[in-house]
Parts: C-alpha cells; sequence; structure tokens
C-alpha cells in the first residue's frame, strides 16, 4: 500500500523531466549552472592561485589589467589582479563557493523547517495553526532586508550569522506552501485509506502527503536559493554578511568599489558577471520548473 | 467597518510591540552596558551603584517597561558616536531617504505604466516581449549590481551625472531638500533609477496583467462598439480601473522602498538614514541602530494601515465586502 503513490509519481516525473528538458531556455540556464557549481567545487583544483595563502599574494602585482603576467611567478592573470594583488579569476572561484554554498544551504536548512512547520499546521488547525502562520505573514510583510540589518546587528558578522538570517526570512515561503498542498492532500482517498489502515501520524505526513506536495516546494527551493544568492550578496557588498577572510561574490564587488571611479573596473565587474551569471541560471531553471510542475500554469 | 478597522489597528500595534520586544531583547538586554561605561579599576560598589542607577538590577519585564516608556516619549537614549539623541539623529537624516523613495516611486510610475500599458494592449510584439523579460531581470537582479552599472556607464564612462552626494540643496521648512535645484536633480537621478528598479518591474507586471484582464470586459467592448476614440477609452476606461490596484501596491511597497534605501544609499553615498544605520552597525552604536530600527518599523506598520484603509474607501466593492 505504501508504495503505491511511490510508483504511480514515478511516471509523471519521468515526464515532467522530459518536458524540462525541452525548453531551450532551461538548458541554457543548467548548462550554465553547471558550469558554475563545477568551477565552485573543484576551485581548489581549477584556481591557479590559493587566493587566501598569502604567501602566494604578490602586492607588486596589485591591480592589473586582465591579462596581465605576475612581476615573480609566472601566472597569467587572466581577468587581473584585485587591490591586494590577488588572482581575481581564483578569488571568484573561491567566492563563488562562499555564495552557492550559504544559498543552497540556507534554502535546504530553511526548506526543512518551514516545511516539517507547514505540515504541522496543516495537520494541527486551531490555535498552533494560527500562530505559525500568523508568524508567516509577519516574516512575509517585513521587508527582508530590515529584518537581516535588524539580525546582523545583533549578531555581527560572519558565514553562520547570515545563514541564520537567511533561514529566518525563507522558512516562511516553505510553509505557506506546505500548508496550502496538504490541506488539499488531506483531501485525497489515499489519505483517507492510509488513516483507515491506522498508520502513525508521523508514517503519513511524510510518506504519503509529503511527496505529493514535493512539486511546487521545489519551484520554491530554486527561487530562493536565488533569492538567498541575492541577499548574501547584497549583505557582504554592505560588509554585514561575510567576514573579509573569506569573501563571497558580494564582498568581492564591494572591494571593487572603491577602484572603480578611478576606471579599473575589472574588479568589480568580474565577481559581478559572475553574480549575474549564477542568478539568471538558477532562476531559468526555477521558471522552467514551474513552468512543468505547477499544474496553475500550464494553458 | 468600525470593527474591522480596530482590528487592523490592534495588528498594527502588535506588530510593532512585537518588534519593540526584539530590538530591546537583542541590542538592549544582551551585554552588560555597565562594563562598557566603567573603568577598568572601578570598585564593587561603585559598579553596584551604576548598575542600580541605570536600571539594570531590576527585573527584566520592568527594564523593558521603561525602555517602552522612554521610547514612547521619543527618547531611546543618545549617540555615542555623535553624542546627540539617537531619535534626533534619525529624524534629521530621515527626509533625504523620503526624497529619494518618492522619487524611486514616481519613476516606477513615469516608467512602468506606459510600457506595461504597451505590453498589455499589444502582447504580441517584440517589444513587449522585450519587456517582459527586462521585467524580469529587473526582479532578479541585485539593486547594487545595478547601481554599480549605473555609476559605470553614467558617471565613469560618459561622465554625465555624478555618482555620490545630495548636490546642492535647498533649505525649507528646516529641512534640506536636493529636488529643488537643478545641481540636486542631477544627483538625485541615478540613485532614484536604481531604487526604482524593482519597482518599475512590479508596475509594468500589475499594469500589463490589468490591461490583459480589463481588456475582454463588456463595458471596454461597449465603449469600443459605440465608437468612442482608442485613447479615451485607454485612458478613462482601462487605465482608471488599474489604477486602484497600483496605488495600494505602490503605497504598501514605499515601507519597502525606504528599507531597502540602505542599499542605494551606501552606493551612491546619500547621506539618508540608511547610511547612517550601516555605520552605525560597524561603529557598535547601538542606541541609533536600536532607534533607527524602532522608527522604520513605525513607519512601515504606518503606512501598511494607512493604504489598508485608504484601498476600502476607494474600491466600493472591497468596502461593502467588508460592511457586509
Amino acid at each position: 500500500m505504501t508504495t503505491v503513490p511511490a510508483a504511480s509519481a514515478r511516471r509523471p516525473a519521468n515526464s515532467a523531466l522530459r518536458r524540462f528538458l525541452r525548453a531551450p531556455s532551461a538548458l541554457i540556464g543548467l548548462g550554465l549552472l553547471g558550469l558554475l557549481v563545477i568551477g565552485a567545487v573543484f576551485a581548489p583544483q581549477i584556481a591557479p592561485q590559493n587566493p587566501f595563502d598569502l604567501a602566494a599574494i604578490d602586492v607588486l602585482d596589485a591591480r592589473l589589467q586582465p591579462g596581465s603576467t605576475s612581476m615573480g611567478t609566472d601566472i597569467t592573470y587572466l581577468l587581473g589582479t584585485d587591490g591586494q594583488g590577488r588572482d581575481l579569476f581564483s578569488a571568484i572561484l573561491y567566492g563563488l563557493r562562499t555564495s552557492l554554498t550559504v544559498g543552497v544551504g540556507s534554502a535546504l536548512l530553511a526548506g526543512l523547517i518551514g516545511i516539517l512547520l507547514g505540515l504541522i499546521a496543516a495537520w494541527s488547525g486551531g490555535f498552533i495553526d494560527a500562530l505559525i502562520m500568523r508568524l508567516v505573514d509577519l516574516i512575509m510583510s517585513l521587508p527582508s532586508i530590515l529584518v537581516a540589518l535588524l539580525m546582523l546587528a545583533l549578531l555581527g558578522r560572519g558565514i553562520g550569522n547570515v545563514v541564520l538570517t537567511l533561514v529566518l526570512l525563507e522558512w516562511a515561503y516553505y510553509a505557506r506552501t506546505a500548508r496550502a498542498q496538504a490541506l488539499v492532500e488531506r483531501k485525497r482517498d489515499y489519505f483517507e485509506a492510509a488513516r483507515g489502515l491506522g498508520l502513525p501520524t508521523s508514517r503519513i505526513l511524510l510518506r504519503h502527503v509529503l511527496p505529493n506536495c514535493l512539486p511546487p516546494l521545489l519551484v520554491i527551493a530554486a527561487l530562493q536559493v536565488a533569492r538567498a544568492i541575492t541577499l548574501e550578496a547584497t549583505l557582504s557588498f554592505l560588509g554585514l554578511g561575510a567576514p573579509v577572510t573569506q569573501p563571497s561574490l558580494g564582498l568581492l564587488i564591494a572591494n571593487g568599489f572603491q577602484f572603480m571611479l578611478s576606471g579599473e573596473y575589472w574588479i568589480s565587474f568580474f565577481p559581478g558577471l559572475t553574480l549575474l551569471a549564477a542568478i539568471v541560471a538558477i532562476n531559468l531553471v526555477g521558471d522552467r520548473l514551474r513552468e512543468v510542475l505547477d499544474p496553475r500554469a500550464l494553458k | 467597518m468600525l470593527g474591522w478597522l480596530l482590528q487592523r489597528v490592534a495588528q498594527a500595534l502588535l506588530v510593532i510591540f512585537a518588534m519593540s520586544l526584539v530590538v530591546f531583547l537583542g541590542l538592549h538586554a544582551v551585554g552588560n552596558p555597565a562594563d562598557l561605561l566603567l573603568a577598568p579599576d572601578a570598585t564593587q560598589i561603585e559598579r553596584a551603584e551604576l548598575v542600580a542607577r541605570l536600571g539594570l538590577d531590576r527585573p527584566l519585564w520592568e527594564q523593558y517597561l521603561n525602555f517602552a516608556r522612554s521610547a514612547l516619549q521619543g527618547d531611546l537614549g543618545r549617540s555615542f558616536v555623535y553624542n546627540v539623541p539617537a531619535v534626533t539623529l534619525i529624524l534629521q537624516r530621515l527626509p533625504a531617504t523620503l526624497e529619494l523613495a518618492f522619487a524611486a516611486t514616481i519613476f516606477a510610475i513615469i516608467l512602468g505604466v506606459p510600457l506595461g500599458l504597451y505590453a498589455g494592449l499589444y502582447p504580441e510584439r517584440t517589444f513587449s516581449k522585450l519587456i517582459q523579460t527586462g521585467s524580469i531581470l529587473g526582479f532578479s537582479l541585485p539593486t547594487f549590481w545595478v547601481g554599480l552599472l549605473l555609476i559605470m556607464t553614467f558617471s565613469v564612462s560618459l561622465g554625465w551625472l555624478p555618482a555620490s552626494g545630495r548636490g546642492t540643496t535647498v533649505r525649507v521648512f528646516g529641512v534640506e531638500w536636493s529636488f529643488l535645484t537643478l545641481n540636486g536633480w542631477r544627483h538625485l537621478l541615478l540613485p532614484a533609477i536604481n531604487l526604482s528598479l524593482f519597482k518599475v518591474s512590479l508596475v509594468i507586471r500589475l499594469t500589463r496583467a490589468g490591461v490583459r484582464e480589463v481588456l475582454p470586459l463588456d463595458y471596454v467592448r461597449f465603449a469600443r462598439a459605440k465608437g468612442l476614440r482608442r485613447g479615451r477609452i485607454v485612458v478613462m476606461h482601462i487605465l482608471r480601473n488599474i489604477m486602484i490596484p497600483l496605488v495600494t501596491v505602490l503605497g504598501l511597497e514605499l515601507g519597502s522602498t525606504i528599507a531597502f534605501a540602505v542599499v542605494t544609499e551606501s552606493i551612491f553615498a546619500w547621506p539618508g538614514s540608511g547610511k547612517l544605520i550601516l555605520d552605525s552597525i560597524n561603529a557598535l552604536d547601538r542606541p541609533v541602530v536600536t532607534a533607527y530600527l524602532l522608527v522604520v518599523v513605525t513607519l512601515f506598520v504606518i503606512i501598511n494601515l494607512v493604504v489598508d484603509i485608504l484601498y476600502r474607501f476607494l474600491d466600493p466593492r472591497v468596502r461593502e465586502e467588508a460592511s457586509a
């Protein structure tokens, strides 16, 4: 009995995947995203220089144009160097690593908490439901930057604190969707059947209701990753996010900002381009996911 | 109607109360200010005296009541950095932020309504699809990134517009305003465009969706059948009906525009309250951070409340629904 919904779900999932790949925009997004993820994961192997190793950095090489070669070593700086003589290409790979980790990590954690609370709200109803949903309303009504300012003023900068802030901002979106979806699923026959069999609540919620709620939650997750990366970059740009020792893309852009006014554009521009590529790629994938998975989007 | 109004006001007060509690617990009660204020060689007695004078020996709820009482009287402590009352500091900087936020909202209407109208009236044209794509970009691009691009293009490369500051200001009612001078406008233009980016996209989407929704309705078709000029139908029949949701959403957005001005102010060195809060967070100037958060949240809640009430008066359908 328990395998029935899972087995019947496999076929639509397969066709959904095929439909997903039919759109050229999704393929472009997926390809770009794959490239960026590979770059981030294998940063230590790909990068010509470890940007955090002070011994590897030569201050004499500071603010070199893209394509110049180092004075001391034989490294060619493909994208130029920053204010401290760091190879920008290497710094971008490591920064991308931080940005993607924060984005994906916070989205996963928020998803876990949000879905759980959403299911609990749908299941229990009454006071607990009202309490959770009012909290959701409160979080969603406040401007995200205001909540972030408050949190980071309290906690101080740091990767962990940024992730915590993002989780606080994001869980509400999952919770609302999970609850709405679960309320629909509650009225289905399979739900009654599982209840009739006397299965424990946790098993019904996690093994029967949750898998059927997943498609719209996946769409939310994709868009929340993009949102998290954007907000993290913004906070780091403002000097409230990533610490100086672990610069994300946002902080790299901020570091180059002062040089931009004197025409040394590349220090800000290339990290900015990478950030743009990441956000656009995730949005393309997320949009296509929504078209494929959201029944309301089908005309 | 009255019941709804009371409920809505109570809700607003609850949000402010919750926020004040969070701010109090987070910024006020954590860490002992006595450690900051006392000399390292202070005796135990001096310490106890100071703790008693600051009220730190009272139970937490009593401390909160004291905090709330002085907050209601407009006293949130003195800035450690500037040594002036924190609230005064915020209120001095707020007009610059409001000026920026209003300019951004006006830009959003000037740019967004015509573009959205075009995309809604001619959805199949290439330019309409371009507008659609552009509005998606406007939603997903980080504000600070676009701000940098604007500076790079218009300030550094072309040299048309200044990249920072407010320019020449004129003093009216004791407050400095940039929008009254040509030089001030040149300074205001780029930051306002930057801040309006998200709202332009929003207005485009709302207008386009509204036009698509209204266009096939009977009253529009009737107006057409009467032989009215196309321009008149668009302005008098279509636009008028879209205006209500548009004004509502833009009103609700005003609060978050003020909050998001932090980013724009930081890029363009616009001396508003957002720049102040960033400097204060970095300088650990707690009273100013507390004051900023409370003032902006209160402002935000009041704006939302007023817009909500206005919306009920503007749209007869909603009004009847509420009284029914």
